[in-house]
């Protein structure tokens, strides 16, 4: 029975990580803005970041994805974009409030000497934050970034109420032609749980790769005897 | 060199400068005694605009610190600063800690900011741990790689903030011994201590302040021999 729609739920596998990963890389570098824009000193740079991550932290993203299906994109365009657009741009935003607030927090957590001492060596502002401090930051942003992009994942199921043809879709199609519940949504249950498991390896990967201790093979090169030009 | 004229800082409702006055000369070693609270580390930081200044101005090499047309990334490349809690960048080895400055901001190529960074670390006896994160320091180390890390700007002043308070006291010597060195070497410096015997050998003269003023300040041996304050005179009594 769910083999007859294989297609569906491959369909639906490519639509849920489309959706997720567009959402998920909008969500950071918009975040990114939003995290730094939140710890602007100028106001007019504060209070916006502010109020929108306030506002899609605060309402559901359910209600989210209906206001940009429904209402934001047929007044701007005059009619649909389809599922896709406005399901992406649904989770990108959304997604981006959540990112903000743990790029704001993991900068925060920065000690005040770092950038005191990036600054007292004449480096700007800018620099100091790319070279000193969001490297830093980023580590400890990385297992909160994670839960993020899992929450994701499975929220971009919401996604389904504006007809995606997500993985989502594909359980309900096959419940709807057979009128049986379990098999279908059991599969689709296990799918999702085969993707998060996949993302947390690759999460923990990550955090692993960009952890102090890690050294991969051919960087095992010693600076110290007398050797003055250093791969890199 | 150094001229600072009225400085006055307050923090909110807090004032902690009252009004300092005071010229540093070029090769001059300054270092700034007093006990906790008395401004001395502010004062300091007035010196490269780590704390913004209330009143008063800070000219270094004739060039007004806090003013508004002066690009205070050009003044601080020649105003090396050593910390009391070292500030090491965790995430870099300790030759990436040194050559960044370099590479960054002076646009030095790799390879000569490497021989720099290896001949600083020679200067401050640690050229073995080029390859080690600072983590896998003990504090001494990671306090001369910070010195390292300052000079590699090849600053005309050294500001130094309690460069000895965070340490073990086995590891205090090793510090100063390389801060008397870039003394010796010529280097404008100013020290805020508590090494009483350091501002003594060391400095070529020493400021004595309390209470957000320089009470006192003469060559070391004026200020330690014959302090004209009672204030100073208490307060030598207690550390001495």
């Amino acid at each position: 029975m769910i083999w007859n729609y294989k297609e569906l739920f491959i369909t639906g596998l490519w639509v849920t990580l489309a959706l997720t990963a567009i959402g998920y890389i909008g969500g950071v570098i918009l975040g990114l803005f939003l995290g730094l824009g939140k710890l602007s000193k100028k106001k007019w740079v504060y209070y916006p970041c502010k109020y929108y991550v306030d506002f899609f932290r605060g309402t559901p993203l359910l209600v989210q994805i209906l206001l940009i299906h429904l209402a934001l994109i047929p007044s701007i365009f005059g009619h649909s974009l389809g599922f896709f657009v406005s399901g992406s741009l649904a989770l990108i935003l959304n997604c981006a409030a959540y990112n903000a607030e743990i790029i704001r927090a993991g900068i925060q957590s920065i000690e005040k000497g770092q950038m005191e001492a990036a600054r007292s060596l004449g480096m700007p502002k800018r620099e100091a934050m790319k070279h000193i401090i969001l490297p830093q930051a980023f580590r400890r942003m990385i297992p909160p970034l994670g839960n993020e992009l899992i929450a994701l994942l499975k929220d971009s199921s919401l996604v389904n109420v504006i007809a995606a043809t997500d993985l989502l879709y594909a359980g309900k199609v096959v419940a709807g032609a057979y009128a049986r519940f379990w098999e279908p949504y059991i599969t689709v249950a296990i799918l999702y749980l085969l993707l998060t498991w996949i993302f947390t390896k690759i999460i923990a990967y990550v955090e692993n790769r960009y952890s102090n201790s890690y050294v991969p093979p051919q960087r095992r090169r010693v600076f110290s005897f007398g050797r003055t030009s250093v791969g890199r | 060199m150094i001229k600072v004229e009225g400085l006055y800082k307050s923090f909110g409702s807090l004032e902690v400068l009252k009004g300092i006055d005071c010229e540093i000369q070029e090769k001059e070693v300054v270092c700034v005694i007093g006990p906790s609270g008395s401004g001395k580390s502010t004062f300091l930081r007035c010196i490269n605009l780590l704390e913004d200044i209330t009143n008063g101005s800070v000219f270094i090499d004739g060039v007004q610190v806090n003013a508004k047309e002066t690009d205070i990334n050009e003044i601080r490349k020649e105003v090396g600063m050593v910390f009391q809690q070292f500030n090491l960048f965790p995430h870099m080895r300790v030759l990436e800690n040194i050559t960044i400055a370099p590479i960054k901001i002076r646009k030095m190529d790799q390879i000569e900011a490497n021989d720099l960074a290896l001949q600083l670390l020679e200067k401050v006896g640690l050229r073995d741990k080029a390859d080690a994160y600072p983590e896998q320091l003990s504090g001494g180390q990671m306090q001369r790689v910070a010195i390292a890390r300052a000079l590699a700007m090849r600053p005309k002043i050294m500001l130094f903030d309690e460069p000895t308070s965070a340490l073990d006291p086995e590891m205090v010597k090793e510090v100063l011994d390389v801060m008397k060195q870039l003394a010796e070497e010529g280097m404008t410096m100013v020290v805020v201590t508590h090494e009483m015997g350091f501002a003594r050998e060391v400095g070529d003269r020493v400021f004595f302040m309390d209470g957000g003023i320089i009470v006192e300040e003469g060559t070391p041996e004026e200020v330690y021999g014959q302090p004209k304050s009672a204030r100073t005179q208490d307060f030598l009594s207690k550390v001495l």
